[in-house]
């Protein structure tokens, strides 16, 4: 490969992470917060699922009805959607005390199947896809030479990695919400008996890190594909919660894990088209096969927060 | 004449309390004054309710009936934060701290306002709260980094800072070593001093006698009464607390014989992080003789109980039992050479689901089967026969979980005394019991010294090791720093030894000084 070829090469790489990273981002971000507050949401995949579902239905409506500024009615609905699984999520989990592995499949299972289901109801069975006019790529550094197309990105990726990385962050270690998230995921009794409402503050943690995955969800079919399919997520759900112990819970490691996974997906996208004499199952299988190994090499030795998995009772 | 009528008014009065968990009455109509600058005694046994009041006052527990006054005023307080708004705070037994965070966050969790927090700032005004009240804490280290007497320092602070004027201690003295303990009553001392209330839980006669002004005396969850320290004795307020005189163990002399029956040579173990918390230990303990084993929780004892119950296999050195090596991380075969394990958490040693009677066999099952099943009828005769021998309030049925704490100990001792063991390995055995429990225990372990068994004793409990031991070994980060006879040790000395201090003098240079 020529050095002109090879640049090229790299510059597409980059430009497809970031976006592949995008959405994991959200979600991945999403867990931290809410496993940081002593929950673990396995309803993370079904999560994802029904904010691009409801997201894009959101949006296609809107279209119909001739209104404008389709893709964000589409969003703010997948928030919507994603605040109410919260809200279940922890009604389950931290009213009701509720075993959480158990509680977040249940939701991962209900939030795919009314996907699917209003899927049907709001498109019918038609043999043609539907679709609608995504999110466009912008880049806020105009058209540079050469590193160009790394720059040109959708709206909700810059917001990812340039607002939502500090953002929570500095939420997680500055503010007193985040100060009270680390508290009752820590030692919740400490925090109750500092003051802190522990039923307040998860139940919040949930909401917002439920919200974050919706909109991880509806990044794929409102920016990415602006479409729908039942094979949207695939798995990404569950990549972010291995991510989330790469990252420590810790935004900026989640940022990294994201880059990292998103990174090996653009590389196979590309070497499938290198002509190997491999079934295609086995690229796709490596982004996986990474997360897998990443995991058992850095995940052996993590601490993880104190009252990870414990639902709260005052004695 | 503010001050004289401010002390006409307590600081608290709660009255006709009442608290019922279940079917047990934890508290029955009880009265309690604390006065303003005074340090008050809540004295009991454990279960007899002293926890359950201040719980209600901090808000933890709601009171089924009753009242509560803070200066004069009628309080509803529904949870912790309506306690603090009053000015009470309450520093637990076990530390409400959140281990990664730092001191200064602790100190200002659940008391910030506005969406951001100025950590900077924070830590400025609690160093500034920190020499004001002369309590030295780093406002900037992480609270798992620091020692149990430092953390329990922040607690005290954290409660000060929120501006308590009302200080409720749980056992406070339970984690330290006696010179820490001395600190912590000069600090009380000054803080009464300078106007503060104290309410001060404990079961420690000579603690009480030592620090407080007045006592509450509580008994199954009634006051039993209120006095003044300085119109009482020890006697009395034993007398109040137990309902009866308290014997204490008696421990015949006698010589320890000379054939050791448990020796452990150069036994090096690793903790859960792998890091070496047991360094090359020896020991050797004889026979009719009881060995004690001091020193601050989490030096090593844990991890040395764990290697001689078979749950941690050893890094390098040897254990050998009646002069036999035996292999470690083989429970097993640490059982079949003679030793006997009381375990340090009962519960791990118990299986809660499984009846008194299946746990008392779970360690020989073999030997309760017949044509290939197990024996029931012999493993409930077996059960009925220990039960009334080492009166044991439960039946063979019972689920063990629904035991106490005091019943749940005898099962165990029951279980591993009934094979008359060579060497017993007791740790923490009377942790969380009350007086009767630990009399009883204690009895037991005195019993099978005379029979012969070599004992090494396992505790926290300082006033245990010097009723007990014969010879008392220090631990001290993994190292055994000294062995006194039991005529030579005392409390002071022990707890230097415990504190590391010895070890610092010894290490300094001759001459340094």
């Amino acid at each position: 490969m020529s050095g002109e070829l090879l640049l090229t090469f790299a510059v597409g790489l980059l430009a497809a992470t970031l976006r592949v990273a995008t959405p994991l981002l959200y979600a991945t971000i999403g867990e931290v917060l809410t496993e940081r507050a002593g929950i673990l949401n396995l309803g993370i995949e079904g999560i994802m699922f029904l904010g691009a579902f409801v997201g894009f239905a959101a949006a296609a409506q809107a279209v119909e009805a001739g209104l404008a500024g389709h893709l964000w009615v589409g969003l703010a609905a997948a928030v919507l959607a994603g605040v109410l699984m919260g809200l279940l999520m922890a009604f389950l989990t931290v009213t009701l005390g509720l075993n959480q592995h158990v509680s977040g499949l249940g939701i991962t299972l209900l939030a795919t199947a009314l996907s699917l289901y209003g899927f049907r109801l709001v498109f019918g069975e038609s043999s043609v896809l539907p679709s609608i006019e995504p999110f466009g790529q912008f880049s806020v550094f105009g058209d540079l030479p050469v590193l160009g197309p790394i720059f040109r990105q959708y709206g909700l990726t810059y917001l990812a990695f340039l607002v939502l990385v500090p953002l929570s962050w500095w939420v997680l270690y500055r503010s007193t919400f985040g100060l009270n998230i680390r508290a009752v995921g820590e030692n919740p009794e400490a925090a109750d008996a500092a003051g802190v409402s522990v039923f307040r503050v998860r139940y919040a943690a949930v909401i917002l890190g439920a919200a974050l995955m919706a909109v991880g969800g509806a990044f794929l079919s409102l920016a990415q594909l602006g479409a729908f399919s039942p094979g949207l997520i695939a798995g990404r759900g569950w990549v972010c919660i291995a991510l989330v112990i790469f990252a420590r819970w810790d935004p900026v490691r989640a940022m990294w894990g994201a880059l990292l996974f998103g990174g090996v997906f653009a590389l196979q996208l590309r070497l499938q088209t290198l002509g190997l004499e491999l079934p295609f199952e086995a690229f796709l299988a490596l982004p996986y096969l990474v997360t897998i190994g990443v995991l058992a090499l850095a995940g052996r030795q993590v601490e993880y927060p104190g009252a990870y998995l414990k639902p709260y009772r005052r004695e | 004449m503010d001050t004289s009528r401010s002390a006409s008014v307590p600081a608290v009065e709660m009255r006709g309390i009442v608290k019922r968990f279940q079917d047990v009455v934890a508290n029955d109509r009880v009265d309690f004054t604390l006065l303003p600058g005074e340090i008050h005694a809540l004295l009991g046994e454990n279960g007899a309710g002293k926890t359950t009041l201040m719980r209600i006052l901090y808000g933890l527990y709601h009171a089924d009936q009753g009242e509560i006054w803070v200066r004069g005023q009628p309080a509803t307080i529904r949870s912790p934060k309506d306690a603090i708004a009053r000015g009470i705070g309450m520093v637990t037994q076990h530390f409400a701290l959140v281990p990664p965070l730092t001191v200064a966050e602790n100190v200002i969790l659940g008391h910030t306002s506005g969406i951001r927090v100025d950590l900077a700032e924070a830590r400025r005004r609690v160093a500034a709260a920190a020499q004001r009240l002369r309590i030295p804490v780093d406002p900037g280290a992480r609270v798992r980094d620091l020692s149990v007497g430092e953390r329990q320092r922040v607690e005290i602070l954290k409660a000060l800072y929120r501006g308590a004027q009302v200080l409720i201690l749980d056992e406070p003295t339970a984690v330290l070593v006696p010179q820490e303990v001395e600190a912590l009553f000069a600090s009380l001392r000054r803080l009464r001093d300078s106007g503060l209330s104290v309410v001060f839980i404990s079961h420690k006669l000579h603690e009480v006698m030592a620090l407080c002004d007045r006592v509450t005396v509580l008994r199954q969850g009634r006051v039993v009464g209120t006095v003044s320290v300085a119109e009482t004795d020890r006697n009395t307020l034993a007398r109040m607390m137990v309902g009866r005189l308290i014997q204490p163990v008696s421990r015949p002399a006698h010589p320890a014989g000379h054939r050791v029956l448990l020796r452990l040579d150069r036994l090096s173990a690793r903790d859960d992080r792998g890091l070496l918390a047991v360094k090359e230990v020896s020991l050797a303990v004889r026979a009719g003789e009881i060995l004690g084993l001091a020193g601050v929780s989490g030096n090593g004892q844990t991890e040395l109980a764990q290697v001689l119950d078979g749950t941690r296999p050893a890094e390098s050195g040897r254990v050998l039992v009646d002069g036999q090596e035996v292999p470690t991380g083989d429970p097993v075969a640490l059982m079949a050479a003679g030793i006997g394990r009381i375990p340090e958490d009962r519960h791990e040693s118990v299986v809660a689901e499984l009846t008194v009677a299946e746990n008392m066999v779970l360690e020989h099952l073999d030997e309760f089967v017949r044509n290939g099943t197990l024996d029931r009828e012999a493993i409930h005769r077996h059960a009925a026969r220990l039960i009334q021998q080492y009166q044991i309030r439960a039946r063979p049925e019972d689920p063990i979980r629904t035991l106490s704490g005091g019943n749940m100990q005898k099962v165990i001792l029951a279980r591993v005394l009934e094979r008359a063991p060579k060497v017993l390995v007791v740790a923490q055995p009377t942790r969380g019991l009350d007086v009767g429990a630990t009399e009883y225990v204690r009895g037991k372990l005195v019993e099978q010294r005379e029979r012969g068994a070599a004992i090494l004793l396992i505790s926290e409990d300082l006033d245990e090791i010097l009723e007990l031991s014969d010879r008392i070994a220090v631990i001290y980060e993994g190292h055994i720093v000294a062995i006194l006879s039991g005529e030579e040790a005392d409390p002071e000395r022990l707890g230097l030894l415990m504190s590391g201090a010895a070890l610092r003098a010894e290490a300094r240079p001759p001459g340094g000084m």
